[in-house]
């Protein structure tokens, strides 16, 4: 074994170390809330809190409206863009890599400002607007990675041909894409799915200063309330996330082989 | 003695033996092919050179010096890669400078030396360049002047013309060849073209499966292949089996008639052998001259020559005229009686 | 209008409208909530232009906070650049199985976006007072690494939690870049008489270094611009920028809410500037990777 070698399994063998460690020490800790003895205390004590079942109830709801919500942002766009409109792509590029340059706390900062009860749109002024204007504001940065993911199936079908042939039977736009694209690109926006879904869960910032009874706001105030629970929720949410990322590659992966 | 002696090399990946055996000696100044399909070897063998894989077995000598203990860097070799390899960050001038800052040359013996060489592939202009602003053939002129730009004594390319344009391919060969001539610099060069081999080089080595089949000029590879293989490889080649006459060895006797045997054919009466004939050597002949009778089953018209395909007994003989040559009794289906000088009769051996 | 004219208007507007719903959503969502932030920084309560906002950067509280935030910044940026770019090496080119740099490549893109509240709890659980470390390093070798003077709720504390998504972050983005380094430079090189330091020196360093660059700035502003990691760990008493911008937000703590503007404009400059020279640097990167 050359020297290169041993050096990059030194490495290799301390990122494991640094990595690994805080899940491991995460999982030990939610397990220690019985005094002397290993126990699952924690994780009841949370799973039967009312409080996370409502939030994370909430989270999941909004997830889904955010999830449908960019879709129908996302989706017809890139089409439209891919098929009628390419010069504009650069444009449209431009700004779904906006929410990746400027910091969440800026925009939902914008929307306290913009949206109160005193101006023309006063979203904050009621339960539901605020809702409305947090799932807004959940699309607005999960568009990164939907118009990605979006675009990627996209370009994996032919849109120009398929449109043409739905076309060329007497299809509407509407009906070409309800009934021909999204289906094909139903995986893709799948996986976009599950990284909005992975992004709102654990989302604290915008939630907390719009007052909203969300997932992130609950696990903060844990924190600041309760010893073991919140090693509990962080492996809880820990789980959500790898799970939905395993969700994405599975997904992934299908479509290289059933791909046309 | 040679300049390079290569000597029992063998090389082995895993299970696989890709070079056996291998025997070559350059002398110096001289330029040699190392032709064959993929997978003969034949990089491997220029990689060994370089100091890149190490031999399992054998002897690189430079000369007089086993090189083997030599690492890449301390052999003092030019090579030029498929890909040109330049370094993306550095402009064409500092590309070519490289092996001089290396060995800690002074600038200013460095910069009249690169002009020297940017001169000599015709690129003076392009000194500032990048090579992403370069096209192949002028990134491949570059990695030229970069490799001998330090006087190095032995020069290696590794099929530095494949990922060209046909056109660019001819061109840069007959300029290489220039360059190498008046560098005098010993030079094994790697392809997989024919064509290439035959124009460029004083001796080829014709490799399969690891081994040199056959050194020899171009000319007498062409000529004179010793093996089926060579010459099947080289050129087209129509292969004849037949039998050698009892009663006058000078014919073999075939499916489609006879061929007339050199005199100085080794064979024995009787024997069966198998001959191979170029298709311009073949020419159509009245039918009462004897010689092989077959059926023109069709006529392809490729520019300079026409090639007709013949059948003959159960083997198609392909055959190649001038067309002007050709007489307009030539039909499709219809009959066609060939012959070949003596001369133009190889032996094959294996 | 005659008929061909306004069938062609027509046309057009039924072109634009496939795109419409996006820009109006981008629009009202993104992009106006974010300008009114910024004019809002060069806006007296009143009404009128002003700088007096700005000039109130570099006062106390906040001044600090933003040093706190740039050294945070920049110290989990340099350390993510090198330990993320050992990483990236070890994996992709120094000899290691084909299977560990998938296993590695896919930690890194969930890890990556590991930030946020469970991030904190498992840095608690693990370096916090009772955290699982702590505890083994009592137990085991006898050192208490609290009374070193280590906190997990300071700046360093802060500093290894940042690391978890740092880190990964700068794999991906590296990765990458040094697949594109060509075997056959370094034959080339060697060709040519160079030593394996002396490639790296005059060939591999040169072509890395936009993209090494450009991870360091990303990873900048990524630091930059987090709240939720810092706020679950250390309540709001770290002042660091955003959490002072939190707090503006929440309750207006600074007495003056243009104020407020102002740290979110200066917010948006470092980050965006960074973020404009990681694209700047990686389109340079791509443009010798051809």
């Amino acid at each position: 074994m050359n020297l290169k070698r041993i050096g990059s399994w030194a490495i290799f063998s301390f990122a494991v170390l640094y990595f690994l460690l805080p899940l491991v020490g995460t999982i030990e800790f939610s397990l220690r809330a019985r005094r002397g003895v290993y126990s699952f205390d924690a994780y009841r004590s949370v799973l039967e809190d009312s409080q996370f079942q409502q939030t994370l109830a909430y989270s999941v709801i909004l997830s889904i409206a955010t999830v449908i919500l960019g879709v129908l942002i996302v989706a017809p766009t890139a089409f439209w863009v891919r098929l009628k409109m390419p010069r504009l792509r650069p444009v449209v590029e431009f700004i779904t890599l906006l929410p990746l340059v400027i910091p969440p706390i800026i925009i939902v900062f914008g929307y306290i400002r913009l949206f109160n009860t005193s101006s023309i749109l006063p979203l904050t002024g009621s339960a539901r607007g605020t809702d409305f204007l947090l799932a807004a504001g959940y699309a607005t940065l999960a568009l990164p990675y939907m118009y990605r993911a979006i675009d990627t199936g996209l370009r994996a079908i032919d849109v120009r041909t398929l449109t043409e042939a739905a076309q060329s039977l007497g299809a509407g736009w509407v009906t070409v894409l309800a009934r021909v694209i999204l289906p094909n690109i139903a995986v893709a926006i799948l996986s976009g799915a599950f990284l909005t879904f992975a992004i709102v869960i654990g989302e604290y910032v915008i939630a907390a200063l719009l007052n909203r009874p969300a997932f992130g706001p609950y696990m903060v105030w844990m924190g600041s309330n309760r010893a073991y629970e919140p090693a509990a929720l962080a492996v809880i949410a820990f789980s959500m996330t790898w799970a939905s990322m395993g969700v994405i590659q599975f997904l992934a992966r299908r479509t290289r082989f059933t791909k046309v | 003695m040679a300049f390079i002696n290569l000597t029992s090399l063998g090389k082995s990946f895993g299970p696989t033996q890709v070079v056996r055996d291998f025997n070559l000696a350059l002398g110096k100044g001289e330029f040699v092919s190392l032709l064959g399909p993929s997978g003969c070897g034949k990089t491997t063998v220029l990689r060994m050179v370089a100091g890149f894989e190490a031999p399992d077995q054998g002897d690189i000598r430079i000369e007089g010096q086993s090189v083997l203990r030599q690492r890449a860097n301390q052999r003092q070799i030019g090579m030029v890669f498929q890909s040109y390899a330049l370094f993306p960050n550095l402009t064409v001038a500092e590309n070519v400078a490289f092996g001089l800052r290396v060995a800690k040359v002074a600038s200013a013996e460095i910069t009249p030396r690169v002009n020297e060489m940017l001169d000599m592939v015709g690129l003076a202009a392009m000194k500032a360049r990048y090579p992403y602003q370069l096209s192949g053939g002028q990134q491949q002129r570059v990695a030229l002047a970069r490799a001998v730009a330090s006087r190095p004594r032995v020069l290696l390319l590794d099929e530095p013309l494949s990922a060209l344009d046909a056109k660019i391919r001819v061109a840069l060969r007959t300029e290489i060849r220039a360059i190498q001539r008046q560098l005098g610099i010993t030079t094994l060069f790697v392809t997989h073209d024919q064509e290439e081999a035959l124009s460029m080089s004083d001796r080829i080595v014709v490799m399969n499966g690891g081994r040199a089949e056959q050194i020899g000029t171009p000319e007498e590879i062409y000529n004179r292949p010793a093996t089926r293989f060579v010459a099947g490889f080289i050129g087209t080649l129509n292969v004849i089996e037949g039998q050698v006459g009892r009663e006058a060895r000078a014919f073999l006797n075939c499916a489609g008639g006879r061929l007339a045997l050199p005199g100085t054919f080794d064979a024995v009466a009787g024997e069966k052998i198998a001959v191979a004939v170029r298709p311009q050597s073949l020419r159509p002949c009245p039918a009462e001259a004897g010689g092989l009778h077959g059926i023109v089953r069709h006529v392809e018209f490729l520019g300079a020559f026409t090639r007709l395909h013949v059948s003959c007994g159960q083997a198609t003989l392909l055959v190649d005229c001038f067309a002007r040559d050709l007489a307009a009794t030539i039909t499709v289906g219809g009959p066609i009686s060939l012959t070949a000088a003596t001369e133009d009769v190889l032996r094959l051996s294996a | 209008m005659s008929s061909l004219a306004l069938h062609r208007l027509e046309r057009s507007i039924s072109l634009w409208l496939g795109v419409v719903p996006f820009f109006v959503f981008a629009f009202v969502f993104l992009i106006l909530p974010t300008l009114h932030v910024v004019i809002g920084a060069f806006t007296r309560p009143d009404g009128g232009p002003t700088l007096a906002n700005l000039s109130g950067l570099l006062s106390g509280p906040i001044l600090s906070a933003l040093w706190a935030s740039l050294r945070i910044s920049l110290w989990t940026a340099f350390l993510g650049t090198v330990a993320g770019l050992l990483v990236a090496g070890a994996v992709t080119r120094g000899g290691l199985p084909p299977a560990l740099r998938d296993a590695v490549m896919t930690f890194s893109g969930v890890a990556s976006n590991f930030a946020g509240v469970p991030l904190a709890f498992a840095f608690i659980a693990t370096l916090g007072r009772l955290g699982l470390v702590t505890v083994l390093a009592r137990d085991w070798l006898g050192i208490n690494i609290y009374a070193t003077g280590f906190n997990l709720t300071s700046f360093s504390g802060l500093t290894m939690a940042y690391l978890y998504f740092q880190i990964p972050l700068m794999v991906l983005i590296i990765a990458p870049a040094l697949d594109g380094l060509r075997g056959e430079w370094r034959e080339a090189a060697e060709s040519l008489g160079a030593s394996g330091a002396q490639y790296w020196r005059m060939v591999a360093l040169p072509v890395l270094w936009p993209s090494l660059l450009g991870a360091f700035a990303l990873l900048f502003a990524n630091a930059f611009g987090a709240v939720a990691t810092a706020m679950a760990l250390t309540g709001s008493s770290l002042s660091i920028l955003p959490i002072i911008l939190f707090a503006q937000i929440r309750g207006d703590v600074l007495q003056d809410p243009h104020l407020g503007y102002a740290i979110a404009f200066a917010m948006i400059v470092l980050t965006g500037g960074a973020n404009l020279i990681y694209i700047w640097l990686r389109v340079r990167a791509e443009r010798w990777q051809k």
